[in-house]
């Protein structure tokens, strides 16, 4: 098992045909995913081979998943028409979509959060590595050699600590691993992840990490109080960055005494969660969990 | 800034005082002349407390608005140099109170705070009379509607003498939010003048840098001269780079990694006589000789800089790539490169990585397996 991607999903990409959505469905192909075509209005009718595969590219998502039946869909397209090419796979009803456009205004992702609500789409990110049930599929950016299948879950606002830590932990390996993205307003959350992994069978434990900025990891520290029986392991970036300076992530930044971390720590491990100093620290902090289990 | 800020208010039609932002006390004197009657002196910096710091003084004269223009320019203010002052007429206000309209994280949507009790630290009220002190949610989709600002000023209980200026005024301020992308607009003092006119004395705005592209009049409000000049340079060869205040210049790729590195360089530096991380440098995903050249330049040119800590996890950057990199920065850079350079790579292609790098053999790399290793090697190096 896994959450929200397997060996059962159909991909499309929104923007297949730029340089970044080339270069990223290629990768996918190779990964093992099952891409099953591209949307470029511009395009429709051809098709393209990427990754030893003929992708047909389509007019719209409606007509992609008319003709493939995907149920997922990657978007590549640039910041200045991320918004539209959102709302479009939403009204579209894709099950999954998943945004890794970064730059993306914040207030283009606060009205498709808004839009988004109460419909049937999911939506991962923006600013994302995206999602990868390692050995079944990938939809994002994240290499699938890294880790193997295994009884981890991992969700993180941060691509290279994803990385990282499916690096530190690849002996034992994971369900989904699953980036959120850094920006200030995201579409999935920390709980959504949260909730999703507890209600996994095979997701023995969960690893979670945040970054300063905003309060969404004391925000899931009160979620996992209520909700949450697997052993949980935290971590978080940006214990020693200073007041008012954005840390490459739009999101990342502390403003006065909110978004600190450690702030989020206390919270964490007010509700029993162990939380690393560093990711070398929070992998051996789960490993000892996996151990006893 | 308050000019600034004040510039994109007016533009929007929200009733403010522009006044005269100028550089020098002489300027300040002329200002105050021209403007005649007596005139408000306020220090330009992006902090608030201002006033509690001596920023802001009242002129009688233009005389006194020369005197305290003197001694506001240079001054530090949250560790702000000032180097401009804003003279306007001095409007005393008969009340003040407080509006906001900012983005709304935990419900990722905007908020707007509304306060009868403005002309202080919102915080403040906050705290002591949280009853003063009115939240209202804004959909993201609806915006804010004349129903909307009128739930608004009622929620926020503005005198009715006043409720249709207030209702107009919010409005314009939702305009100013909305058009200028924006993910703070705040007014306070929001002031009610003699004559039950509402202005807004003192403002700030802050504009969301992803939506640059939409909005080209935005970069007007950059002020260089105000940037760390390591920081402008950065900027300059669109490196991620934030300055801070140690001596292990850090470069790696992914802001999350970066942000990780500094913290495990803190840690590690408390064994090595207390050195800091000396920046946040993210080089992103495609880490070509040229970026790595930049982003060593930069660094390097960092007086404080003892030593230098490249972390990369290669995920989609494959460590063969970086490697190269290095190693074509430093034949760049030649004899400029004279500071340590611990490397860890890790990820994707990582023997052919750290074999370029055996092979390479210079005398200022050293490469460390693990990123706990790397960090402590260069705190060790950044203390000798």
């Amino acid at each position: 098992m896994s959450i929200f991607l397997n060996k059962d999903s159909k991909i499309i990409v929104q923007g297949m045909t730029g340089g970044m959505g080339a270069k990223h469905t290629t990768l996918m192909v190779e990964s093992g995913a099952n891409i099953v075509g591209g949307v470029n209005a511009r395009k429709a009718g051809t098709t393209v081979e990427l990754g030893g595969k003929e992708l047909p590219v389509f007019g719209s998502v409606a007509e992609a998943m008319k003709e493939t039946g995907a149920d997922v869909s990657v978007a590549f397209v640039p910041p200045a028409f991320t918004k539209d090419a959102a709302i479009e796979a939403i009204d579209a009803e894709i099950p999954l979509l998943v945004v890794i456009t970064e730059g993306v205004p914040v207030q283009d992702t606060a009205e498709v959060v808004a839009y988004q609500e109460g419909k049937s789409t999911r939506m991962i990110g923006p600013n994302c590595p995206g999602i990868i049930t390692p050995e079944e599929s990938l939809a994002g950016i994240t290499p699938h050699t890294i880790a193997g299948k295994g009884p981890v879950g991992l969700v993180s606002k941060s691509g290279t600590l994803t990385y990282q830590m499916m690096y530190e932990l690849r002996d034992f390996g994971f369900t989904t691993a699953i980036g959120i993205g850094g920006d200030p307003i995201v579409g999935t959350t920390h709980i959504d992840a949260l909730e999703a992994f507890e209600n996994d069978p095979d997701t023995k434990a969960i690893v979670m990490i945040g970054e300063i900025g905003g309060d969404a990891e004391e925000r899931a520290a009160a979620y996992i109080k209520d909700n949450v029986t697997k052993p949980v392991v935290g971590y978080v970036a940006g214990f020693t960055a200073p007041e008012g300076k954005t840390m490459g992530h739009a999101g990342a930044i502390v403003s006065g005494s909110s978004g600190t971390a450690q702030a989020k720590k206390e919270a964490l491990e007010a509700v029993g969660v162990k939380v690393g100093k560093t990711p070398s620290e929070t992998a051996a902090l789960m490993r000892e969990i996996l151990q006893g289990l | 800034m308050e000019y600034q800020a004040k510039e994109l208010f007016a533009k929007h039609g929200v009733a403010t005082t522009l006044g005269k932002v100028v550089e020098t006390a002489e300027a300040a004197r002329a200002a105050a002349e021209e403007l005649g009657g007596v005139t408000v002196v306020k220090a330009q910096v992006k902090a608030g407390g201002r006033g509690k710091a001596g920023g802001v003084k009242l002129a009688k004269t233009a005389d006194e608005a020369f005197q305290y223009a003197s001694d506001i320019l240079g001054m530090e203010i949250k560790g702000l140099t000032v180097n401009r002052v804003l003279v306007t007429p001095a409007t005393p206000p008969v009340e003040e109170y407080y509006f906001s309209f900012l983005l709304d994280r935990a419900n990722r949507s905007h908020l707007c705070i509304a306060s009868v009790e403005g002309g202080v630290e919102i915080e403040e009220v906050a705290k002591t009379n949280p009853e003063a002190v009115r939240q209202i949610r804004i959909d993201a989709i609806e915006g804010v509607t004349p129903e909307k600002a009128a739930a608004i000023v009622d929620e926020a209980k503005f005198p009715a003498e006043l409720r249709d200026q207030a209702i107009d005024m919010v409005q314009q301020l939702w305009k100013v939010y909305v058009e200028e992308d924006a993910t703070l607009v705040e007014v306070n003092p929001l002031a009610r003048l003699e004559g039950d006119k509402l202005e807004a004395l003192d403002g700030k705005v802050s504009l969301d840098e992803n939506a640059e592209f939409r909005h080209e009049d935005h970069a007007a409000f950059e002020i260089r001269e105000e940037a760390d000049p390591l920081e402008a340079k950065a900027k300059d060869k669109g490196l991620n780079y934030v300055k801070l205040d140690g001596a292990v210049g850090i470069i790696g790729n992914g802001a999350g990694l970066v942000m990780s590195t500094l913290d495990v360089v803190a840690y590690a530096g408390e064994k090595h006589g207390g050195v800091k991380p000396a920046n946040f440098l993210d080089i992103g995903g495609g880490a070509n000789a040229e970026v790595m050249a930049n982003g060593l330049d930069v660094i390097l040119n960092d007086d404080q800089v003892k030593s230098v800590f490249v972390n990369v996890f290669g995920g989609i950057t494959a460590c063969d790539e970086v490697a190269n990199g290095i190693k074509g920065a430093l034949e760049i850079l030649g004899d400029a490169a004279t500071k340590p350079l611990v490397v860890r790579l890790d990820g994707n292609n990582v023997e052919e990585g750290r074999r370029i790098l055996d092979e390479l053999d210079h005398p200022l790399v050293t490469q460390v397996d693990t990123m706990d290793g790397a960090a402590d090697k260069a705190a060790e190096l950044a203390n000798a």
